[in-house]
């Protein structure tokens, strides 16, 4: 394979990147030369991975994520890492240890979260392509919000070997783009079976984009449209699915119920998993050195509080006190038993309809520091929280503007039947362009 | 309700460490958060059943793995080939 390099150097006004590979080397195949930048929470062999956090600053993973690997197989030159919230943690990109990044459609807003310096990259023309990961909407609300597409796969689909841990039951890698045929092009390069990955499935994706809807039917959840989800976001979002049905779907209107518990059942199982996950850092085989003349619990106390970022620190303790025994029953049981409700209520629309159709997220872009407790940063996940909890694919593409903002529409397909999704965005993508 | 001694504690156990001027701050918020997360108290249903994929083995041989120098690549303090690590005792 013949090894050849471009040059990389974006003016990069909105911290996008953390780290620019200015000269990145790359080989043949389908994305040769393709510049894709991959987030900071994917671990890029010889290449440093913080996850925004002071807590791995200086780290340089000795081997690729299998996606990374699949990437670099397929041609492309990994043009760098992205911002984002540290550890994933945010919806904004506001919890960087590094800075915000700034959403190129209005720098006076956020890009959104937590996959906010791929999409910003990615909307800022800087690359044509990037890598994000989606524990809770962390791929769809930054597309959203910067008017580019991003898709978060079924879950099972993707590897993720190589990506540093946060919630294992929600997250997956995913493609980000500018086009669905990038984002598309994307997911066939890194979708299918990786022995690494115990939950990963063998599901390759040999998927071309087809714009042929005829016939779809369409669940629209009144969930989706009512209290809380701003009314011109709903308006423009209705209008879309208005040129869905123009190029031959039908919609049906349906109801999620469960959706009343989702975002505490998905809050409670984030932040336990995170706890368990982010045990591992603790300045002895990476990070900070740990002070080792000291005891082990005042060394790790040190080396924890400098490091994580507030933000990371209280879902490390909201983690811990709902597993500790005697509340372990009121919380992370109890919210496995709404995750499944929401999982039924899915499959109970499914056996009648193709596809749920929504907004992504309920707001336009928030402005730089308007979202300041934490509890309703957390609420503006409910529209994207439900497919990570039932594993479900789905897409966000670009359908409009709202006060000048962009506002994205969300597709949510069967399990394993992200190509679908991908095609209903394709359809309303051609029919707009 | 959660007391500013409670998220001390809690501090400890998930070694985070908190400074005497984030306490109250965390409190509050904790006390925010878990109000919210309440309402799981009146969910119904049954937990999620195992399904698709269940224990992933693989045989246990040797396979080749990457060289103890750049494994330890990354190890702030280390000796002789170890990673060193704070007292345990």
């Amino acid at each position: 394979m013949a090894e050849r390099s471009i040059s990389f150097a974006p003016e990069d006004r909105y911290n996008a990147f953390l780290t620019i590979c200015s000269k990145p080397s790359h080989g043949d195949g389908k994305l040769a030369g393709v510049a894709v930048a991959v987030k900071d929470n994917i671990s890029t062999r010889g290449i440093e991975t913080t996850c925004a956090s002071r807590i791995l600053k200086g780290y340089v993973p000795p081997y690729d994520a299998h996606v990374v690997d699949l990437l670099r197989k397929s041609g492309a030159a990994i043009a760098g890492k992205t911002n984002m919230d540290e550890f994933g943690m945010g919806t904004t990109t506001e919890n960087s240890a590094f800075g915000p990044t700034l959403n190129p459609c209005d720098t006076g807003r956020v890009p959104g979260g937590s996959s906010g310096g791929s999409a910003a990259a990615v909307a800022a023309g800087m690359v044509r392509m990037a890598l994000g990961t989606d524990t809770g909407g962390s791929i769809r609300c930054p597309a959203a919000f910067c008017g580019i597409t991003g898709l978060k796969p079924s879950y099972g689909r993707v590897s993720r070997y190589g990506l540093i841990a946060y919630a294992n039951s929600l997250e997956q890698i995913g493609p980000m783009g500018k086009t669905v045929t990038d984002v598309s092009t994307l997911m066939g390069i890194i979708a299918g079976h990786d022995r690494h990955d115990s939950t990963s499935h063998n599901k390759p994706y040999t998927h071309t984009p087809k714009a042929d809807i005829k016939g779809l039917k369409i669940g629209l959840p009144a969930e989706y449209f009512g209290k809380g989800v701003d009314p011109a976001v709903a308006g423009v979002v209705r209008k879309a699915i208005g040129r869905l049905e123009e190029l031959g779907a039908t919609t049906v209107p349906c109801s999620i119920p469960s959706m009343e518990y989702a975002l505490a059942a998905y809050y409670v199982t984030c932040t336990c998993e995170a706890s368990s996950n982010l045990a591992r850092f603790d300045g002895v085989r990476y990070g900070p050195a740990a002070d080792t003349k000291r005891s082990w619990h005042d060394s790790y106390q040190e080396v924890r509080r400098a490091g994580f970022g507030a933000e990371v620190r209280r879902r490390i303790m909201l983690g811990t006190f709902a597993l500790t025994s005697g509340y372990y029953g009121k919380y992370y049981a109890k919210a496995q038993v709404a995750r499944e409700n929401v999982r039924k209520d899915f499959l109970r629309i499914f056996a009648d309809v193709d596809v749920i159709a929504g907004p992504t997220m309920p707001t336009i872009a928030f402005k730089l520091g308007e979202k300041s407790d934490p509890l309703s940063m957390y609420l503006a996940d409910i529209l994207t929280v439900p497919a990570n909890l039932a594993g479900i694919p789905a897409i966000s593409v670009p359908c409009g503007k709202a006060d000048g903002m962009p506002v994205g529409l969300q597709i949510m397909g069967r399990h394993f039947e992200d190509e679908r999704v991908v095609d209903v965005a394709y359809a309303y993508e051609q029919a707009v362009a | 309700m959660v007391s500013e001694k409670d998220v001390q504690h809690i501090a400890e156990l998930a070694d985070v460490g908190v400074s005497s001027g984030e306490l109250g701050t965390f409190t509050h918020q904790f006390n925010e958060i878990l109000a919210y997360f309440d309402q799981l108290d009146t969910v119904k249903g049954d937990p999620a059943a195992t399904r698709d994929l269940y224990n992933i083995m693989r045989e246990d041989v040797i396979e080749p793995s990457l060289p103890q120098e750049e494994v330890l690549g990354n190890a702030p303090a280390q000796e002789d080939g170890f990673i060193k690590a704070p007292r345990v005792m």
